[in-house]
């Protein structure tokens, strides 16, 4: 029999970086939701569920991140999946670059200026302004849930877009006229070849837009002007503000169980989705 | 004979048909005022060497392509412009095609699940196992298409367009992707099929022993245009030109110029100064004292001998000549000879001739022959 211990060498680096990045912070955390906020703030330690039992008074940021999510994640997917599938399928060689690059290029400034530009855009000066003057008075849309959802979708949108756009890229395009040579119209071949076949993209881009999207606390702090906040802005509060880091890992620590619920419930449906599609795996 | 299920009504009515059919691609000409039909039942054969436009024509019966000029019609129905999902015709993709994230049996049923109104459940099943016999793939239906080797993922690509009884099958080099053996079994299985169902079939090859051994017509063509089109037999004996004659078979090109057009035979005066009688693959019309031709003769129409007495009376032609090489092919030797005027010709002898007396060494001198029939004047390029 082969060695073990060069495999074992190799894959020496990978868990140390595992155990130090995420298995010990998790643990500290989940220490912490146990303990009790200090007199100054920080954390003493002790052992009750108290920090437990006063979660619901933080039950708006969980509803808002729980349906922005999901939500945000959706609206990405709608408004990438026409974008993908034109760059894949439909755009000329050039054209195609040009555009990558565009997509591409908004990632040389940080998101944080970019957040702040569509401050202007959805702020009394931009949009509502232009659709006041086109006759549409008295439309809010900064500090919305709507505004949160525009910069959602913009800020994600890359992330959706690239898995998409390469499972349609990989899609063998004979694979369409042959569709159409049995009698399937272009919007019938859509729908019974190109849909499924990019399948694995779609499920790979929501995985990563819905995981980032439950810890986002940068959008709603600037487009949501503190009325729309997700649990991301409360840790921010609870830990850098009120420095109540017993909550505020308590708070943590069921983001983190919630989101491992979703997620494998995600990935079982998935999984059943593709199963005997041995030939997908996602991404 | 063939079993055409075609009714005699409709068989008077090419199944295809092409009326001055151009393709451009930019400045490229990928079909050049293309003529022909195809009839029912038909086996056709689109032969010509990579980028001659065979493709092109397939994609433009199928409804892929539409043509810069011309028409196309389907059973006399003029189909310009009808997109391929609208057409009765199905194509057979050169690496298949089929759909990997379905099973064998909903990859096969994919066409008739398109119909509206879409057939029964139960008829479908039926066919599909009906079908599925027909190309010799019961028990098939759960597989997955990874699971199949080359020659099966090729019968399924098959089952797929023949569930739809289409009117034409177009087949795009469909046996390319198979190693040597494998591809001579679904030759002949795809005869067989043909025969079998009756339904009329394009083939695009560039392999001519595919096309020859399995078509009832083939079109020879050569950038975007036909060069000429007729049975196998027809080509081989009748070649209009020296690009066919060449395509179709091994043969030996003399160069020369007509000498004198007789009633029904024509003097060829060589280049090397023999003059030779010969008969023309075309109509004797097309042809003038003083125009230059090239004279095919094919290898296997050379007689050979030792003994000059054993050439027959009738030859246009007697020479000695030198063998240079000589391979044997089983059935046939092969020699390459060499004549002092006519220069290296090819000369295939049958085995039963060499029973009788020992084959021809390397450097003999032996006598070669052949008859008037033998030599064919050919037509312009
Ligand atoms: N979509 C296209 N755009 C531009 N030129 C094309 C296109 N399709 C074909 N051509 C050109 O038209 C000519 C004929 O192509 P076609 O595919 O019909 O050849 P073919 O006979 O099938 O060759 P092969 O045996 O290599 O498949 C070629 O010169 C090819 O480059
Ligand atoms: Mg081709």
């Amino acid at each position: 029999m082969r060695s073990k211990w060069p495999e074992r060498l190799l894959l020496l680096p990978a868990t140390v970086w595992l155990l130090v990045m995420l298995v010990l912070p998790l643990a500290v955390v989940l220490v912490f939701s146990f303990g009790e906020r200090g007199p100054a703030g920080g954390y003493v330690p002790a052992f009750t569920l108290a920090q437990y039992a006063n979660l619901p008074a933080r039950f708006t940021a969980f509803k808002n991140t729980l349906t922005l999510a999901p939500l945000g994640t959706f609206a990405a997917l709608i408004v990438a999946y026409p974008l993908a599938y034109f760059l894949a399928v439909k755009a000329n060689p050039r054209v195609k670059t040009i555009l990558l690059v565009m997509i591409i290029v908004p990632f040389w400034t940080s998101i944080l200026i970019r957040t702040y530009a569509w401050i202007f855009i959805l702020g009394g000066q931009g949009i509502p302004k232009l659709l006041a003057m086109g006759g549409l008075e008295g439309i809010r849309l900064i500090n919305t849930p709507t505004a949160v959802l525009i910069g959602i979708i913009y800020g994600y949108l890359p992330l959706m877009v690239f898995p998409i756009y390469v499972s349609l890229e990989k899609l063998d395009k004979r694979l369409l006229e042959a569709s159409e040579d049995l009698g399937s119209s272009p919007l019938r071949t859509f729908r019974n070849v190109t849909l499924p076949l990019s399948m694995p993209g779609i499920a790979t881009g929501c995985m990563l837009v819905f995981i980032l999207l439950m810890g986002e606390f940068l959008v709603p702090a600037l487009l949501g002007g503190g009325k729309v906040f997700f649990i991301g802005n409360a840790l921010v509060d609870l830990f850098l503000q009120s420095r109540n880091w017993a909550y505020g890992s308590a708070v943590a620590a069921t983001l983190v169980i919630v989101m491992l619920v979703v997620v494998s419930i995600y990935m079982k449906l998935v999984m059943r989705g593709t199963n005997q599609r041995k030939d997908m795996s996602l991404l | 004979m063939k079993h055409k299920l075609a009714t005699p009504s409709a068989s008077d009515t090419p199944v295809v048909s092409f009326s001055g059919v151009w393709k451009r691609y930019g400045v490229i000409v990928a079909a050049r005022d293309l003529n022909f039909s195809v009839q029912p039942g038909e086996f056709l054969s689109l032969l010509g060497p990579s980028g001659c436009g065979k493709t092109t024509s397939l994609r433009m019966m199928a409804g892929f392509d539409q043509p810069s000029e011309g028409e196309v019609y389907l059973e006399g129905e003029r189909v310009n412009g009808v997109p391929a999902y609208r057409r009765p015709v199905n194509m057979v993709f050169q690496h298949y095609a089929l759909f990997p994230h379905l099973d064998i049996s909903d990859n096969i049923a994919y066409g008739l699940r398109q119909r509206s109104p879409r057939p029964s459940g139960e008829y479908i099943e039926k066919r599909i196992a009906e079908i599925l016999q027909l190309v010799r793939l019961e028990g098939f239906e759960q597989r997955r298409i990874w699971e199949l080797s080359g020659g099966q993922q090729q019968r399924v690509a098959l089952a797929r367009a023949l569930i739809n009884q289409p009117k034409v099958l177009l087949l795009d080099e469909p046996l390319a992707a198979l190693d040597r053996k494998l591809r001579r079994e679904m030759q002949i299985e795809l005869q067989n099929l043909q025969r079998n169902v009756g339904i009329t079939f394009v083939l695009v090859t560039h392999d001519q022993e595919e096309a020859l051994s399995m078509s009832d017509r083939v079109c020879i063509m050569r950038d975007g245009e036909i060069v000429q089109i007729g049975s196998p037999l027809d080509l081989y004996d009748r070649p209009k030109n020296k690009y066919v004659a060449d395509f179709v078979g091994k043969s030996n090109f003399f160069e020369g110029h007509v000498k004198q057009v007789n009633a029904s035979y024509i003097d060829v005066q060589l280049d090397c100064g023999v003059t030779i009688s010969t008969v023309p693959s075309v109509e004797m019309d097309q042809h003038h004292a003083g125009s230059r031709v090239s004279v095919s003769v094919r290898p296997e129409q050379l007689i050979l001998a030792r003994d000059e007495k054993q050439l027959p009376e009738d030859c246009v032609i007697k020479l000695k000549a030198r063998v240079l090489n000589r391979i044997f092919l089983g059935e046939h030797t092969e020699y390459l000879l060499r004549d002092e005027s006519l220069g290296e010709f090819l000369a295939l002898s049958p085995r039963q001739n060499e029973v009788s007396e020992s084959p021809f060494e390397t450097s003999e001198i032996v006598h070669v022959a052949w008859g008037r029939e033998a030599s064919l004047v050919l037509g312009d390029d």
